[in-house]
């Protein structure tokens, strides 16, 4: 071990500790939230009240579990259709975006693609308000001037979605281009010489080797969506997403282990989408980006 | 149609779902915003246009300082993940074996894929006055009465490295993976001590990887919410909820425009001196993690 060079035993000892007092550090908040759901206790703090399931399973006040808490539930329910329109969304634009920075070849491309990466460093609250304000605007001329009402720019989901999808999309082209760039021309044109159409080689060829990323890209932005809190903050209606209403619930009501339930229900659930993202794509070899 | 034609049309096909998406979602909204903060309410729906929201922002103290405030413990909490975050990368990088590296980048992305909001629910677990860390002090015997740690600026501190340490980690190890383990044993070799090889070979070849996570690491802490407002209580002072409050609570948009364009305006600042300190550009690095 060369590249080590003049290390002394104690040092890599300090080291290691050092390393191993990240980790704790990493894994000390995820680890109270989730064990708190287990406690038989009207709050998630000590002492240890003894083990309970009802956090999740109880049908009846006070510890109404997380499974037949209804706000919680509609919350969650509209996470998912967020998440799924919002992935579906940006992985078809993203897709588009990939192929045009990638095969494309037009005039002022290098700013395009600096317009492509720049929603990703606009905070999340500004992208929210910036877009409420805009839909407001319209929506506003639109009823002065013509008395149309159009309440799908009001705050609701479809402006969160809107919202979630503006930065989320960036994430998606990047990811896919990233593959695409590896893709090897001579593929597409064996081909075309045989025979095939370009559409038919599009969806033979080309998109089957992009499978892999655009399924990985797709999970990526459902959890970003999923997760997303100040964006959707600024957006939102009387349909909230399961983050609004357990903030809402922790800042009005006070916390309950519930929230400790639905927290270590959201931890499984993506660390199971994550997990899937990283077998999908394995066969990338040594990428490390997510 | 020729096929030079087709390629065209293609092109714009493929162009059209970009280009309504940067001008619809991005463009228009921020032209929106910023058009908003020129207007001045000078009687019921009548509006003229003027800098008298500009203004208000500078006499105001509590506005600025808290615009100050938000930049000052950003830049600190930027500064301090790069120092707690740069040896974990190496380490990961550079000196864990083959085997246990995978798990450890993994390990750290982990908190990734949990929402802001857990992170910061565990912490208040952790850290309020019944909280684990306040009821284990006790249990040693350190202190004999329980402590509040939460609602004080360490702790927002605390709260918000760890939301964007990953942010900063994933982008160093991918760069330190990539040196040539041979640069480091040359610069030995030549007779140089630890802090020379640091200082002189291993953090200018990790730069693009520094720069790249201290933009993303910059941009969230300046943008956060949740945590300095849940970490940091009633007075966490973070310019971010002051947007917030002139939005939706005070219902004063054209002060909330305005304090989106200040903030804006900073972050894109900080943002454009740290590239050019670095001779960076923005497609490189932040594509990159």
């Amino acid at each position: 071990m060369a590249r080590r060079a003049p290390h002394h035993a104690f040092g890599r000892w300090i080291y290691r500790g050092y390393v191993l007092m990240f980790f704790i550090y990493l894994a000390a908040p995820l680890v109270a939230a989730g064990l708190f759901a287990f406690n038989d206790s009207l709050f998630p703090s000590l002492p240890w009240q003894g083990f309970t399931l009802d956090w999740f399973f109880s049908d009846e006040e006070p510890k109404l579990g997380m499974f037949y808490d209804d706000r919680l539930l509609r919350g969650l329910r509209n996470s998912f259709l967020i998440g799924i329109a919002v992935a579906s969304l940006s992985v078809l634009v993203g897709t588009c975006n990939a192929f045009l920075f990638e095969r494309g070849v037009f005039p002022g491309k290098e700013f395009l693609y600096i317009l492509m990466v720049l929603p990703l460093v606009i905070p999340g609250v500004i992208l929210g308000i910036s877009i409420l304000v805009l839909a407001s605007t319209v929506a506003n001329g639109l009823e002065d001037r013509f008395d149309i009402s159009l309440d799908l720019l009001r705050p609701g989901v479809f402006l969160v979605v809107m919202g979630q999808f503006a930065f989320i999309t960036t994430i998606t082209s990047l990811v896919i281009a990233a593959r695409l760039r590896k893709f090897d021309y001579a593929m597409e044109e064996a081909a075309l010489n045989l025979g095939a159409s370009r559409a038919r080689v599009l969806l033979t060829v080309t998109l089957p080797y992009l499978k892999p990323a655009l399924i990985a890209a797709a999970l990526v932005a459902f959890l970003v969506s999923f997760e997303n809190f100040n964006t959707t903050l600024m957006l939102v209606g009387s349909d909230a997403p399961l983050t609004i209403t357990m903030y809402d619930r922790m800042v009005k009501v006070g916390s309950t282990p519930v929230l400790n339930a639905v927290s270590l229900f959201l931890m499984i659930g993506s660390g199971f989408l994550a997990l899937i993202s990283i077998i999908v794509q394995r066969d990338k070899a040594s990428r490390v980006e997510a | 149609m020729g096929s030079k034609d087709a390629r065209r049309l293609f092109l714009i096909l493929l162009f059209m779902p970009f280009a309504l998406w940067i001008i619809l979602l991005i463009a228009l909204p921020n032209i929106g915003m910023f058009i908003l903060s020129l207007q001045e309410k000078v009687g019921p729906r009548v509006y003229t246009y003027g800098i008298a929201n500009y203004v208000e922002f500078v006499n105001e103290p509590i506005y600025w300082n808290t615009l100050l405030r938000t930049a000052t413990i950003s830049l600190l909490v930027t500064a301090l993940t790069l120092l707690i975050g740069f040896p974990v990368a190496y380490y990961i990088a550079k000196i864990a074996k083959k085997q246990s590296k995978g798990a450890l980048f993994l390990l750290c992305l982990i908190p990734l894929w949990v929402s802001d909001l857990v992170r910061a629910f565990g912490w208040i677990l952790l850290l309020r006055e019944t909280g684990v860390v306040s009821g284990a002090l006790q249990w040693l015997g350190l202190i004999d009465q329980p402590v509040e740690l939460l609602y004080n600026d360490v702790t927002v501190v605390i709260g918000l490295i760890y939301t964007v340490i990953l942010f900063m980690i994933v982008p160093l190890v991918s760069t330190l993976d990539g040196m040539d383990d041979s640069l480091v044993e040359a610069g030995f070799n030549l007779g140089g001590g630890r802090a020379t090889v640091l200082r002189r070979i291993i953090i200018p070849y990790a730069m693009p990887g520094i720069v790249a996570g201290c933009i993303v690491v910059f941009m969230l802490t300046a943008g956060s919410y949740l945590t300095p407002i849940l970490l940091g209580g009633k007075n966490s002072m973070w310019f971010t909820e002051q947007i917030y409050d002139q939005f939706i609570t005070r219902y004063n948009w054209e002060s909330g425009a305005t304090f989106g364009v200040l903030l804006l305006v900073f972050t894109s600042a900080v943002v454009w001196l740290g590239l050019r300190l670095s001779g960076q550009t923005l497609a490189g690095t932040v594509a990159k993690s």
